[in-house]
């Protein structure tokens, strides 16, 4: 099933913390996995679970968000918010027929590129395992209404 | 509809090689040849370095030629020339935020190995964001005024610098310093390197300036508790321990301090290091600012019986300074910058318990052996051992806690010189003989070079090696009673037993103990090792990812005092161009609430971080206060109903940029 699969990521890194990992990985010249393409929010606390799904419905075999680690929020706690809003999505995302697996939450912090880069290839690693995501025709407008 | 109402949209895709930072992995003709198709790219085009002139001018002239309305540049992270592109939109006559920069280099060509993949990530994201920028709107930044006054946390020579570089500039500032005097671990050193230049001779003018200079408010065992507000207009409390003795009404005599009960210094003095003793009304060293004594309620008589004849206040009389009533205060202040300065603490040795520190009396730090090569340290500058016999040999140790896998990976920078500095005194104190034990000798500043040639004519032995452990353990008559380093000499190629009296561990420099707290206060970033982060370690070296905050000194990363006082400088004068300005313009992606669309379902207002969302009862809706909005957008991703939106990051935005990645 993963033979000759290139999994499709979502990564929904937040301003301050991870996206800055990102961009100290690439500084550092570390390669990882090509899987995920990043859109940046201002906080993890942006990202809408309607965007996750969305996300789902458009092709993505996984979502990444990363944020910053408990504490260190730049707007206090929008964090706490993103990890509250994703254990609840997982469940919704059993309802549809999605791997709560596919969905993964991580704290990175601007000095961790090292931890971006294991993050972004074992998730990676974990979605090729997983196998494409292929929702029903009717589940997948579910989840576009959602 | 697009961002724009109805007017039709149309986009330039401009794609930069970066030399071959990105040509190099991503085939930069095939992604914008790929841009090129994309619905609304009216020109896409590949240039060697967009960020230059003539390639800010190719924007300019297409969005003249072709009445582009819509930019979108691929190049490096918007953290470094987001900016920079931003304000080439407005030159070509267009508002700044209908522009969208795209990451191709951080987070494409940089971490990618394979060329086919990093190409199609990369026009994934160009997609992406061509597909965003469609919904982009005009905006305006928001202008903020900027409070003139400046604090600054930590009163060593970092924080010394700043503060009078600003008062002499006529900004007010308050100067917090957590120890009873400000001067930091410079005002602990014997001479300085390479220049041999007294410490205190070229500190304490400085300090001295510090507490006449009118527009520097010093607070001394204070710190800081609490930061809200943000760059231009931030409020911080500080909390003010007791002294016990009146700032205001005392002048400085001493004379509390000889008519004190204990007639000798009987506890251990922190500013020697424990190397000397103190009474419990004391000055922390001679030279401190404020010129004022302290009491130290742990030993004072008075504070744990109440019974002592206070010959103290006695001798104040009139004055009546001493205070034994004071108490923990808290002031608040208002600044629009702030200078972090808190320095560095001295790794601890005995975390390597081979070298013997604690265990062996003869075993120092070389911040004790500053003290003691000291003309007014606890042993007048005589440099004798504990038990008063003079050093015959002395060992140096570079890199304790320093370049080292099982402590600290870096390097400290500063050691190697000032071993060579040690080195130098301690023979011409003690015409005892010197080693130092190096991995390998680094002396990169001015000066630096030439010192350690003049060290090696001292006659100096330097041996290549590190130093395995000390040991008591003598072999040989004449270890007996000696201090033996073990080390394998690595230029000889032979395990060496090498005697001597005194060791002298060149420790590390750390970040300090509460850098995590402090880091926490003030919204900070920190590297692994606990520097503080800088925005940008070349081109941002003293600004942080906070606005409005700057840093100087050792807290950023191990440094010397040339450096110290040269990002000082720096810090202040960034300090100086935003009060100068007199306002900050502010990011402009600050939420807002469609009054139609809102429920009044009261989701946001709990959301809210900074109360910035009220609920209006009269209209049963939420009202957002744009002025405490900082656009965090938690709001926008709990509304229920999609009323409130955040400027820059709208759902249209990011659901664009989302299903662009993606198809």
């Amino acid at each position: 099933m993963s033979d000759g699969f290139n999994p499709l990521i979502v990564g929904f890194f937040c301003n301050w913390c991870t996206y800055l990992a990102a961009d100290l990985a690439g500084t550092s010249r570390m390669k990882y996995a090509p899987n995920v393409r990043v859109v940046r929010t201002m906080c993890s606390g942006r990202v809408d679970p309607q965007m996750i799904l969305w996300a789902f419905s458009h092709g993505a075999d996984g979502v990444l968000i990363g944020g910053c680690h408990p504490g260190d929020c730049h707007y206090q706690e929008g964090n706490y918010k993103a990890l509250r809003r994703t254990a609840l999505l997982r469940k919704m995302l059993t309802q549809f027929g999605i791997e709560p697996e596919r969905l993964r939450l991580e704290w990175i912090s601007a000095s961790e590129a090292e931890r971006l880069r294991d993050v972004v290839n074992e998730f990676s690693e974990q979605i090729r395992g997983l196998g494409p995501l292929h929702l029903r025709p009717d589940v997948r407008e579910e989840v576009v209404a959602a | 509809m697009n961002g724009n109402g109805n007017k039709s949209v149309k986009i330039g895709v401009y794609v930069c090689h970066c030399g071959t930072n990105i040509a190099g992995k991503v085939d930069v003709k095939a992604l914008a040849e790929s841009a090129a198709g994309l619905p609304g790219v009216v020109v896409s085009r590949e240039y060697k370095y967009m960020c230059s002139d003539p390639g800010q001018d190719l924007i300019v002239k297409d969005t003249k030629q072709f009445g582009l309305n819509r930019i979108v540049v691929a190049s490096c992270s918007p953290h470094l020339h987001e900016l920079t592109f931003r304000k080439t939109t407005a030159n070509a006559g267009e508002n700044p935020y209908l522009f969208h920069l795209v990451n191709i280099r951080e987070h494409v060509s940089w971490v990618s190995d394979d060329p086919a993949a990093a190409t199609e990530k990369a026009k994934a994201l160009v997609k992406a964001a061509v597909a965003r920028v469609f919904w982009h709107q005009e905006l305006q930044p928001r202008r903020v005024p900027v409070n003139p006054s400046v604090l600054i946390v930590g009163g060593g020579i970092a924080g010394i610098h700043a503060a009078l570089t600003l008062a002499s500039a006529g900004k007010p500032v308050y100067l917090v310093e957590r120890k009873p005097s400000i001067g930091g671990h410079m005002a602990q050193f014997d001479k300085t390197f390479p220049t041999l230049d007294c410490a205190a001779c070229i500190l304490t003018p400085k300090m001295t300036s510090v507490k006449q200079q009118p527009n520097i408010h010093l607070m001394t065992l204070a710190e800081v508790s609490e930061v809200s507000g943000f760059v231009g207009n931030f409020k911080v409390k500080v909390k003010r321990y007791p002294r016990y003795i009146d700032e205001a009404k005392c002048v400085g005599c001493g004379e509390c301090i000889e008519m004190c009960v204990y007639k000798e210094g009987k506890y251990p003095n922190d500013f020697d290091l424990g190397l000397g003793k103190r009474k419990p009304i004391y000055m922390p060293f001679p030279q401190a600012v404020p010129p004022v004594p302290l009491i130290d309620p742990a030993t004072c008589i008075e504070f744990k019986s109440h019974k002592c004849p206070k010959g103290c206040v006695e001798v104040c009389g009139d004055r009546d300074a001493i205070d034994f009533s004071q108490t923990v205060k808290e002031v608040e202040l208002e600044v629009g910058t702030i200078i972090m300065a808190t320095g560095f603490k001295t790794f601890e040795p005995r975390r390597l318990p081979q070298y013997g520190y604690g265990k062996f009396p003869n075993v120092y730090t070389s911040l004790e052996v500053e003290r003691l090569v000291n003309a007014s340290g606890p042993t007048l500058g005589q440099v004798v051992l504990r038990d008063g016999r003079r050093p015959e040999a002395i060992g140096i140790l570079h890199c304790i806690g320093s370049r080292d896998e099982n402590t600290n990976r870096y390097c400290s920078r500063v050691c190697c010189m000032y071993s060579l500095k040690l080195a130098h005194l301690l023979k011409e104190k003690t015409g005892a003989h010197v080693y130092n034990f190096y991995i390998d000798m680094r002396t990169p500043g001015k000066g630096f070079e030439e010192f350690y040639k003049r060290v090696l004519e001292d006659g100096v032995s330097f041996i290549r090696g590190k130093v395995a452990g000390v040991t008591t353990w003598a072999q040989s008559p004449a270890e007996e009673g000696k201090l033996i380093l073990r080390v394998e000499d690595t230029l000889l190629g032979v395990v060496r037993r090498i005697p001597v009296d005194m060791v002298v561990l060149s420790v590390a420099m750390e970040a300090q103990a509460d850098a995590e707290n402090v880091r926490r206060l003030f919204n900070l970033g920190c590297s692994a090792e606990g520097w503080f982060l800088e925005r940008h370690p070349k081109l941002a070296p003293v600004d942080t990812f906070t606005d409005g905050i700057f840093l100087a000194g050792c807290c950023q990363g191990p440094k010397d005092i040339p450096d110290t006082v040269a990002q000082a400088g720096a810090a202040a004068a960034q300090s100086m161009s935003l009060i100068d300005k007199g306002y900050v313009e502010m990011e402009p992606n600050t939420a807002w609430i469609e009054e139609e669309l809102c429920s009044g379902c009261h989701v946001c207002v709990a959301m809210c971080p900074y109360t910035a969302i009220h609920f209006d009862a009269d209209k049963k809706v939420a009202v957002l206060n744009e002025a405490l909005c900082k656009g965090c957008g938690t709001c926008v991703a709990a509304c229920p109903s999609g009323a409130a939106q955040q400027n820059l990051f709208r759902d249209e935005q990011l659901f664009a940029e989302v299903e662009g990645v993606l198809v």
